[in-house]
């Protein structure tokens, strides 16, 4: 329903509130980066300085996670684009016994609180004597990744019509010209925006990642394990916003990409 | 010279559905070749067995007295207009026509002059620029159709090509269709379950039940000398008078079909009499159901006969050509 009178002046003013009360807290973050204080995070702040910068740019603690955290993101990235779209694929184009259980099955996790993934994924893991490594970390955030691909690819499998593949075939077309100038250009946006939705997710992982990680961290746990430090705080921010940069650039292209489409970006999480 | 198609003995049995039983058809060369048929009688699997995206569980398909049973879909010098037209949507009107070019390898001015002529063979000049997404039913269909046609196929695969354009459209394209068919001189075989549609733009329509062939000739023949209960019914909704009834009639005994466009109602010389039960008028005349000792009988009355009312009783008669005698119930 849509109207053209203006709404009531306490609903703009509430909207308004709230997307304050939402947003402000993120620009706090931004400017203690900046503050001269590094003790306390007092207000206003003291003076402004832009040399934790610096700071954190020689800091060697900060780089392994750092690499660690895209190297996780990566790869789970790729793998939940390979599996994912597999998974999509068949379950838009066949029908079988139990194929919407399964289906339910492998949207889950993403329902599933992390905390209940990572245990279950540690248990697993000592059960059956896996020692923690990049690859347990890999294998938790893949439970999530994949999903964010499989819902992306499937939505856009279900909107493709069937017999697009096989019209190209009945053309003349083989399966390597079917993919590359029928399938990939129609699935394109969707991989393109499910793989940065899913790296993003995976580069701020905390719970899952607790889990599974042993003695790694990544480094959003870094940062958790750094706040409780009264050294050097605005290091922290700094990392924030390196953080806040690599997640939500990725989410927003992802945003523009299927937008138009009436495809679940996101789903959740 | 070897049919275009020909079947001999083909089935295509899904587990324990037997989708098509035993089929065994001939499709000559040039002909507009109808595949007449309910939904689940077989006719689209017979289609795709054509076009290859089926493979025969029995018996062999020959395409010009090849046997096909290896050849893929790609290598099928046959094309097929889907039934949802299946346009690629990321491709603009032009590039979707000119696809079966393009992975030939041919370049892309020779293509797309190709893809023009075959716009204008269906009436689409200067749509190359558009996308699928913005044109009519109609439009989108009339690009599949030149699509289907760039690589010159020998036959030509319609799969219930009109059943979702609305009726005037649909008349417009069943003539359009016919006559792009004799241009051409390629084999059309179309896939329709609407009798209406087959009957009037076919040369040989086969009709279709349970996955078998019920009958095949030309559209006069499967109209007027139907061999099965079933194809009576299903082509024209023919009355069917029990093989008792036909030789109290002075038939042989057997099942006989009668038109309804050739039963009279009289007042004096009347075959049978009956109550009318039920009267629905269908623009060019009227369908009157008489319920009549041994079974319903319709009649068609053409416009400007008088329309006996409903529960009045009324007599009935027929000329002994009109009755067909019919080969099984």
């Amino acid at each position: 329903m849509r109207s053209d009178s203006r709404p009531p002046l306490i609903l703009t003013v509430g909207a308004i509130a709230g997307l304050l009360f939402l947003h402000l807290p993120i620009l706090l973050i931004f400017l203690y980066a900046f503050t001269t204080d590094e003790r306390t995070y007092q207000f206003p702040p003291p003076g402004l300085t832009t040399q934790w910068f610096a700071v954190a740019w020689n800091r060697a603690d900060i780089w392994p996670p750092l690499y660690l955290s895209l190297k996780v993101a990566a790869l789970s990235t790729v793998m939940a684009l390979i599996l994912g779209t597999l998974c999509a694929a068949a379950m838009a184009r066949t029908r079988f016994f139990g194929r919407d259980q399964i289906s339910l099955l492998i949207i889950l996790p993403i329902a599933l609180p992390g905390i209940i993934t990572g245990m279950s994924l540690r248990s697993a893991f000592s059960i059956m004597d896996i020692p923690f490594s990049t690859w347990t970390i890999l294998m938790g955030h893949a439970t999530f990744c994949i999903v964010i691909v499989f819902n992306n690819a499937v939505a856009r499998f279900r909107r493709l019509s069937g017999s697009i593949v096989e019209a190209s075939m009945d053309l003349g077309a083989n399966g390597f010209q079917t993919f590359r100038h029928v399938i990939l250009p129609n699935l394109g946006s969707a991989l393109l925006a499910g793989g940065m939705l899913a790296f993003a997710l995976s580069f701020d992982e905390v719970i899952v990642t607790t889990f599974t990680a042993g003695q790694q961290s990544t480094l959003p746990i870094w940062m958790l394990n750094e706040l409780v430090r009264p050294r050097q705080r605005p290091v922290t921010n700094v990392v924030a916003i390196v953080v806040f940069v690599t997640t939500f650039v990725p989410i927003l292209i992802a945003y523009y990409l299927t937008r138009g489409g009436s495809e679940t970006a996101g789903g959740g999480k | 010279m070897p049919a275009a198609v020909e079947f001999q003995n083909v089935s295509r049995h899904f587990g324990s559905v037997r989708a098509v039983d035993g089929v065994d058809l001939s499709i000559a060369e040039g002909t507009f070749f109808a595949m007449l048929g309910p939904s689940g009688s077989g006719k689209t699997t017979c289609l795709r067995l054509i076009s290859g995206f089926e493979q025969p569980t029995g018996g062999m398909i020959r395409i010009f007295g090849q046997d096909c049973s290896d050849v893929p879909p790609n290598r099928r010098n046959v094309n097929t207009v889907f039934q949802d037209y299946a346009l690629f949507p990321h491709m603009n009107v032009r590039d979707n026509v000119a696809y079966g070019l393009m992975v030939k390898g041919v370049d892309k001015r020779t293509r797309h002059d190709r893809a023009e002529e075959l716009l204008a063979l269906v009436k689409l000049e200067g749509y190359g620029g558009r996308k699928p997404g913005e044109l009519s039913g109609g439009q989108r269909q009339r690009v599949a159709l030149a699509r289907a046609l760039i690589n010159e196929p020998r036959v030509l695969l319609l799969d219930e090509p009109l059943g979702a354009l609305d009726l005037k459209l649909r008349e417009a394209m069943q003539d359009e269709l016919k006559a792009l068919q004799q241009r051409l001189g390629i084999t059309f075989v179309f896939v329709t379950h609407d009798q209406g549609e087959a009957l009037s733009m076919a040369d040989q329509v086969a009709v279709f039940s349970e996955g078998r062939i019920a009958q095949i000739g030309t559209p006069a023949e499967i109209y007027e000398k139907p061999r099965t209960r079933f194809v009576a019914d299903f082509v024209g909704s023919s009355n069917v008078l029990s093989a008792e009834m036909a030789a109290s009639f002075g038939a042989p005994p057997r099942p006989v079909s009668l038109r309804p466009e050739s039963v009279r109602i009289v007042d004096d010389g009347a075959r049978i009499r009956g109550q009318v039960i039920a009267l629905r008028y269908l623009g060019a005349g009227t369908r009157v159901v008489v319920a009549a000792p041994g079974g319903e009988i319709s009649v068609f009355l053409p416009k400007g006969s008088s329309v006996p009312e409903q529960g009045r009783e009324v007599g009935l008669a027929w000329d002994d050509q009109a009755m067909h005698v019919m080969e099984q119930g």
